[in-house]
């Protein structure tokens, strides 16, 4: 990713900052600009979430892209926050550790690299709580 | 608006064309097509072509320009030549698009067409992870094949599917395939070769997926008015719809339901004004296997969570009650991005005008097309009738 | 009294056993463990490095207290594993605990010992006024070259501190320092693995620097072993701060609690800082604390610490995973997945 579309995101990326619509209150991550429910009645301010959710689907990705090809086999899953938005996102377990809702919490982890000489782009994933 | 009728078709081999430029590709194609339609050159009065990422697999861009040159069509007719792009729907947008500028008057004679050259490329699971979102899905690791495992892991949790139920899928798709000359696979397969297979993204595995490929395939729409002129085969375009949904797979609101499938196929049901029992055989975009089983119930053919039960009974083969992918469906014919839309209309009308060969469903009369883009986020269907 | 006001601490939850580096190389398992007093050691996943550590330990230390990051004023991080030459650790850290912008930060370099150096500035900063809270992280993945001697025990983890004067859960009573140019280990920019100087690293290395900072301690201080419940001592295997220990006169009561490298290896900036942080996880009110830390090129610093009451009511270690907690749920490694995960043997691309 480059630099500046990369950098743009670190707070959303580290620290799971998203956006709330204050007219109707559903929290979106990953972050909008515009509710969609609302549109231009909506009032989008930034929220942080807690980290905290649940396992929704998963699967094991045994063959990636080469840019995440060092970390195969790993479980990615759709994970559900306690503030109902949800997104992608890697789980460090065991392949055969995985199921369906498991609690899960947020630790900090480097994402990818832009090679050897490039930014390290560092952001969040999820464990077993 | 005008109705529109399909007057030539036209589709290359597909597979890994080595020796097969991107353009020369789509000039086999659209030779075929317009051969097909037995008209000239200086008839078409537009072109829309769907390629999904020439710029990343062929460093590529102004692909409209660039077809219309290689097609001869920029010297004397300047002829206006439009890229459209919506991922694996990119060739039936295309179409679309032709059957809109046709049935609202502007134009006459339009060709559509698709075109992808994969193989050019290195890495192209992350090209075609562009497909889906790419700063939130992509880059947290996802990928193509990983999304639809997601969506496999979820539907065989909560409906009855079995492993083996999904492989039926491409053992059909194969078995089709092998009576289809411009199929990238002619093989036949077992349940047993899909249970073998390396696993990709669990469930996944490698013959749960559609192939990396190359072609083209090209149509030529017409006022049905005048199609008569070109072919004593006209095909009408008895419907056209489009839908839309999330991006991302973690935005929808059901993940094993394609709710822009569902809309996109209501949609073309009441436009063409014909029931899902009228329909002979589907053209469904089996990227991967779970794909066609989410297509054939999203579509309305069957309830949510009884497809498996459809395959176990073997009524989506050739002679079944509902044939899907005749062509061998993406998984056999092969998927090269662009062009699928447009092989699934070539399939269609091919079946509709009684010249599938081995292939051929008995007295087929009304054929329907589904293309998809991303995980779900366009759907593109399109009705057909023979006249 | 300036002091630590919360603490953290993080160690990857992989292992390699020392055996099984043995066994690739040809030697003898039970002389090495016996020689060097270390059984195992903890090792990243493959996408960790110093600064997922660093954040992960200072996350740990903002979880067991109620802190508002905007008064963090200062963030220093010391390693000998930076991810970047050129761009700090820091301001990674700094971000990912909400920080950021208005506060000062750099890394450190200085061996092991970068992390209490690190603790020895935010006591400056927060003493004169400058700063509210200072952050001080110790943090490292060592590198031991293949088939080295150091390659039995160069592991991976960190501590963080947060250092403050208002209600703290320890006061540091005092710290100071023995320095000087010794170069019983070295690491030359560019060069992927350390060097050392075999047994020079010891008499004139450790053993020098960590006795005579202790014993500088003690003499300016007024102070003697038998004044304090727990000592700590930069522990780059265990026979050194055993032998350190015993030397200056502790006894293996004070010194085992924070004696972590038999299971975890030698976390290089986070020996010491790791060790202190396990030793406060069973502190109580009233604790005297030593520490002494080390590190090659050389010095040493020393610390004199005293445990308040704030600790069972200011904070709640529950909240973040003790030392003890972080050896649990283990996954072992061979030296094939070891060497994967270290970064000694790496896809083509």
């Amino acid at each position: 990713m480059t630099v500046a579309r990369f950098w743009r995101k670190i707070p959303q990326r580290y620290n799971l900052i998203g956006t709330k619509c204050e007219n109707c209150g559903t929290v979106f991550f990953p972050p909008r600009s515009l509710c969609p429910d609302c549109r231009r009645d909506g009032r989008v301010v930034d929220y942080n979430c807690s980290g905290r959710g649940k396992v929704v689907t998963y699967t094991v990705i045994r063959t990636a892209s080469d840019q995440f090809s060092n970390l195969t086999p790993y479980v990615l899953a759709i994970i559900e926050l306690e503030e109902g938005c949800r997104l992608t996102s890697q789980v460090i377990c065991d392949p055969s550790d995985i199921t369906f809702g498991m609690p899960v919490k947020s630790v900090f982890r480097v994402i990818a690299e832009d090679g050897p000489s490039g930014i390290i782009h560092y952001g969040t994933k999820f464990v077993p709580a | 608006m005008r109705d529109v009728a399909v007057i030539g078709i036209g589709c290359t081999q597909f597979g890994e064309r080595w020796n097969t430029s991107f353009r020369e590709l789509f000039v086999e194609a659209g030779t075929l097509a317009i051969e097909d339609a037995g008209i000239d050159g200086e008839s078409i009065d537009a072109l829309y072509v769907g390629n999904m990422s020439a710029g990343r697999f062929v460093e590529q861009e102004h692909i409209g320009a660039l077809i219309a040159d290689y097609a001869g069509l920029t010297r004397a007719g300047h002829t206006p030549a439009t890229r459209v792009e919506a991922a694996c729907a990119s060739g039936g947008l295309a179409f679309r698009q032709a059957v809109l500028a046709v049935a609202s008057g502007m134009e006459d004679i339009v060709v559509a067409a698709g075109v992808e050259k994969m193989t050019d490329a290195g890495d192209s699971t992350d090209v075609l992870a562009a497909a889906a979102d790419r700063e939130w899905e992509g880059f947290a690791g996802a990928t193509f094949p990983g999304l639809y495992a997601m969506i496999a892991t979820d539907y065989m949790h909560r409906y009855s599917l079995t492993r083996e139920q999904l492989a039926m899928v491409a053992v059909k798709n194969h078995y089709h395939g092998s009576m289809n000359p411009i199929a990238q696979f002619q093989n036949e397969i077992t349940i047993d070769t899909v249970l073998r297979s390396t696993l990709v993204a669990d469930p996944l595995r490698l013959f749960d997926c559609s192939p990396v490929s190359d072609g083209s395939a090209a149509v030529v729409v017409a006022p049905l008015e005048i199609a008569r002129e070109f072919t004593d085969a006209p095909v009408t375009v008895i419907g056209t719809a489009q839908a839309s949904d999330t991006i991302a797979l973690h935005d929808r609101r059901d993940i094993s339901t394609l709710d822009a499938s569902v809309a996109a196929g209501n949609r073309v049901f009441e436009r063409a004004g014909v029931g899902r029992k009228d329909v002979d055989l589907i053209e469904v975009h089996d990227c991967f296997t779970i794909a066609e089983i989410c297509a054939v119930e999203d579509l309305g053919f069957v309830k949510k969570g009884e497809a498996g039960m459809l395959y176990e009974e073997g009524q989506t083969y050739i002679g079944g009650n509902l044939p899907v992918n005749t062509s061998g469906g993406l998984k056999a014919c092969g998927h090269p991005v662009g062009a699928t839309g447009l092989k699934q209309v070539w399939e269609v009308v091919t079946q509709l005008r009684g010249e599938a060969g081995k292939r051929q469903v008995d007295g087929a009369e009304i054929g329907m097309t589904q293309n998809v883009g991303g995980s779900g986020a366009t759907v593109v269907c399109h009705l057909f009738r023979r006249e | 009294m300036v002091g630590i006001i919360t603490y953290g601490a993080y160690i990857p939850r992989f292992r390699v056993k020392v055996e099984e580096i043995a066994r690739v190389w040809g030697a003898n398992p039970a002389e090495i463990s016996g020689g060097l007093g270390v059984f195992e050691k903890s090792v990243p996943d493959l996408d960790e490095n110093t600064a997922t550590i660093a954040v992960e330990a200072a996350r740990s230390a903002l979880a067991r207290r109620m802190i508002n990051p905007d008064d963090i004023g200062a963030v220093y991080v010391g390693s000998e594993s930076h991810p970047y030459a050129v761009k700090p650790t820091a301001v990674t850290v700094g971000e990912a605990i909400g920080a950021t912008p208005v506060m000062t930060a750099a890394d450190y370099e200085f061996a092991c010992k970068a992390g209490t150096a690190a603790i020895q500035t935010c006591m400056g900063l927060v003493g004169s006024g400058m700063i509210r809270y200072g952050l001080a992280i110790g943090a490292d993945i060592a590198q031991g070259a293949p088939g080295d001697a150091l390659e039995y025990t160069a592991a991976a983890g960190g501590a963080a501190f947060l250092i403050g004067n208002d209600d703290p859960i320890a006061e540091i009573n005092a710290t100071h320092s023995y320095t000087s140019d010794t170069p019983d280990f070295w690491r030359r920019e560019g060069q992927a693995y350390p060097r050392h100087g075999g047994r020079f690293s010891g008499d004139p290395g450790y053993f020098n620097h960590v006795l005579s900072a202790s014993r500088l301690l003690f003499d300016r201080e007024g102070t003697a072993p038998a004044d304090y419940d727990y000592a700590v001592f930069h522990q780059p295997n265990a026979k050194f701060p055993t032998r350190a220990a015993q030397i200056l006169g502790f006894t293996r009561e004070q010194y085992l609690p924070g004696l972590v490298v038999p299971t975890v290896g030698n976390t290089y900036s986070g020996a010491s800082p790791v060790g202190l942080a396990a030793t406060l996880d069973s502190a109580e009110p009233g604790d005297r604390i030593f520490v002494c830390s080390y590190g090659s090129g050389s010095g040493s610093d020393a610390f004199d610490i005293t445990v308040t009451d704030a600790i069972t009511s200011a904070i709640d270690r529950s909240q973040a995973p003790t030392v003890a907690e972080l050896q649990k749920n283990l996954r072992y490694l061979d030296y094939a997945l070891y060497a994967r995960h270290k970064g000694k043997i790496v896809m083509q691309e």
